[in-house]
């Protein structure tokens, strides 16, 4: 049954690519709306993961944990954003990359001295926890296929929100051209600021979802964050379309990668990069660099 | 823009020289080492604001190149006997040219953000590479037994055993570098990569070749790193992938600008700044229990730089200097 085992892991890789994806989006609308390279969106998916933890203890059921995880994330994207990142909007590139960096050393820390630098596992919940089989040795894990369809839900609620709403409307204009946007008499400021916290809760959303597939550790939020910049890459730096596609890709090479070529895996992803980059230095959807 | 540093500054920097060229005389071993160290670093640093602060390359993978030259050295370095830096040296630059060359030749084809995010997925794809196989002890590192020495026959003329010797060395190779670096940049070769950084599309308009010369620029820079990888591992005798993370290549950064970008003797200023502070933040006398916690404090660090200190120590200094040559 080789096809059906084909066929789970190219699930598996969709499965992780929606997940990059729910990060690479928020990187993607901080940089192409606010001109802001956040290096520290990494740590707010570790952050949710955490969060995941401690809360499925706390109420004994993921679920709940991501209901509390929510507005916890929400609220402490508005407060790095009220305090740190409002002084970087009129600051170039290299100053954002020094004080997001200064964030996640802070961030890494307090999570080490919180949580200690054990790794962590959380439940999968009871009801998500069976798995379906697909053929006599093979099965598929139910909370996969959940995590997948909340995955796709939320993007679809993004694409209609972008696409059919005011805020959406506002959304792409600042993305296209930010100056005018400002000129026209928008309040930019919140803008940014509610752009910047759904993209923190995404992110912690992300982690909190991934926390019964993956372990819970220290550092897991520098190794997904490296990963988003490639999908924010390819994909084109400001294009939810290209963060999309971009996640799809990168979640497929690095699945087959393990499986077809397990010692070059990690560096299949990056060797992925370069050859889109070869062919559009601006990635797939990218309007070039200036917009920046 | 670069001009040779103004008389007060050059004052100060030989001063500078002079006390450091003290510090082995006090014959405290934690303190060579430490000295080296911020020496080391402070080459690395500077070799960075050749790209950052002199050709608008702003690479957030540095470090791989630094990184690197430790690894190669590690391989061409036999268990049990030491290795002739007449031809290791040559071939550690010459892999870290190669590997500047090639991620080079990727990355100058992008701008801005994309620059950066590019050039930190390749050193992170070296990193991977490096942690993940087990080529040279995988993610626990691996050792240099015996450190490089210079041999002409069986005559040993340097020694980077010898704490002193390595400090010395660095020691030089910073005024060296320095005064190489500044030299290169009042040429005609300089001239263009800083035209290049003020303004890229007139420089094209002119007829120059922008992708070439920022290129060759990206090389020269890796290569520097790679000396300075060179010297970093022989000090410990030890290489670890962390030594091409993107923290590394972080850490570079800050102190460029802790010192001051685009003033080239800033980032030796700024390793050295950057590394005393760290020593204070891990001196319980000093921080009290905050010490097991210091990355919450140097990230405070960094973030304070950031936001109050926008021209750097360097900066700082080239306005005094500036100010009392103005008095006269």
């Amino acid at each position: 049954m080789d096809w059906l085992f084909l066929l789970i892991q190219t699930m598996n890789g969709i499965q992780y690519g929606l997940l990059l994806f729910l990060i690479a989006s928020g990187l993607t609308l901080v940089f192409g709306i606010m001109g802001i390279i956040n290096l520290a969106h990494g740590s707010f998916y570790m952050i949710g993961a955490y969060l995941a933890f401690s809360f499925t203890q706390m109420t004994g059921s993921l679920l709940w944990a991501i209901v509390l995880g929510i507005p916890a994330t929400l609220v402490l994207g508005v407060v790095i954003e009220r305090f740190f990142i409002v002084h970087l909007y009129h600051r170039d590139h290299l100053q954002q990359v020094l004080l997001t960096f200064g964030l996640i050393l802070i961030f890494n820390e307090l999570q080490l001295v919180i949580w200690g630098g054990d790794p962590n596992g959380v439940p999968v919940p009871e009801i998500l926890a069976g798995s379906i089989p697909v053929s006599e040795t093979l099965s598929y894990p139910v909370y996969r296929l959940f995590l997948s369809a909340v995955c796709l839900v939320l993007a679809g609620i993004m694409m209609v929100v972008i696409q059919k709403t005011r805020l959406g409307m506002r959304i792409r204009a600042g993305a296209s051209n930010r100056r005018m946007v400002e000129a026209l008499g928008v309040n930019v400021r919140a803008l940014y600021a509610v752009v910047f916290s759904v993209g923190v809760t995404l992110a912690g959303v992300a982690g909190m979802l991934a926390a019964p597939v993956e372990t819970v550790y220290p550092g897991m939020g520098e190794q997904i964050l490296i990963v988003s910049f490639v999908v924010v890459v390819i994909g084109g730096i400001g294009s939810i379309k290209g963060a999309f596609l971009g996640a799809l890709a990168i979640g497929l090479a690095d699945v087959y990668g393990q499986v077809y070529l397990p010692e070059i895996a990690s560096v299949a992803v990056y060797a992925l990069m370069a050859a889109i980059l070869l062919w559009r230095p601006e990635g797939l959807f990218g309007r070039g660099a200036e917009n920046g | 823009m670069v001009n040779a540093p103004s008389r007060g500054i050059a004052a100060a920097l030989i001063l500078l020289a002079l006390a450091l060229a003290l510090v082995p005389l006090g014959g405290d071993k934690y303190w060579i080492k430490l000295v080296t160290r911020m020496m080391v670093l402070g080459i690395f640093a500077m070799s960075l604001d050749l790209l950052v602060g002199y050709t608008g390359l702003v690479s957030f993978g540095h470090a791989a190149f630094f990184g690197l030259a430790g690894y190669v050295l590690h391989l061409i370095s036999p268990d049990d006997a030491a290795v002739n830096m007449l031809w290791a040296l040559p071939a550690c630059l010459a892999a870290t040219a190669a590997a500047a060359a090639v991620i080079g030749a990727l990355s100058v084809r992008t701008r801005g953000i994309y620059f950066i995010m590019v050039t930190l997925a390749f050193a992170q794809m070296l990193f991977y590479f490096f942690h993940d196989s087990d080529l040279a002890g995988g993610s626990d590192g691996a050792f240099i037994y015996v450190k490089p020495v210079v041999q002409l026959g069986d005559w040993v003329l340097l020694d980077l055993g010898g704490r002193t010797a390595l400090y010395y060395l660095a020691l030089a190779s910073q005024v060296v570098i320095y005064a190489g670096l500044v030299v290169m940049l009042r040429s005609p070769f300089g001239k263009v990569i800083q035209g290049i950084k003020i303004n890229e599309h007139r420089m094209r308009a002119l007829g120059y070749n922008v992708y070439v010369y920022k290129l060759v620029s990206f090389v020269i820079g890796g290569t520097l790193a790679g000396y300075a990888g060179f010297l970093f591992a022989s000090i410990d005798g030890f290489v670890s992938p962390e030594l091409l993370g993107w923290q590394e290549s972080g850490i570079a950064l800050v102190m460029v600008i802790l010192g001051g970008m685009g003033t080239l003797f800033g980032p030796l200023i700024g390793a050295i700044a950057l590394l005393g502070v760290e020593e204070l933040f891990r001196d319980r006398a000093v921080v009290g229990v905050m010490a097991e916690h210091w990355q919450i404090l140097m990230g405070g660090f960094v973030i304070a730089v950031v936001l109050f200190l926008n021209n750097g120590l360097g900066g700082l200094l080239v306005r005094l200097a500036g100010r009392r040559e103005g008095e006269r």
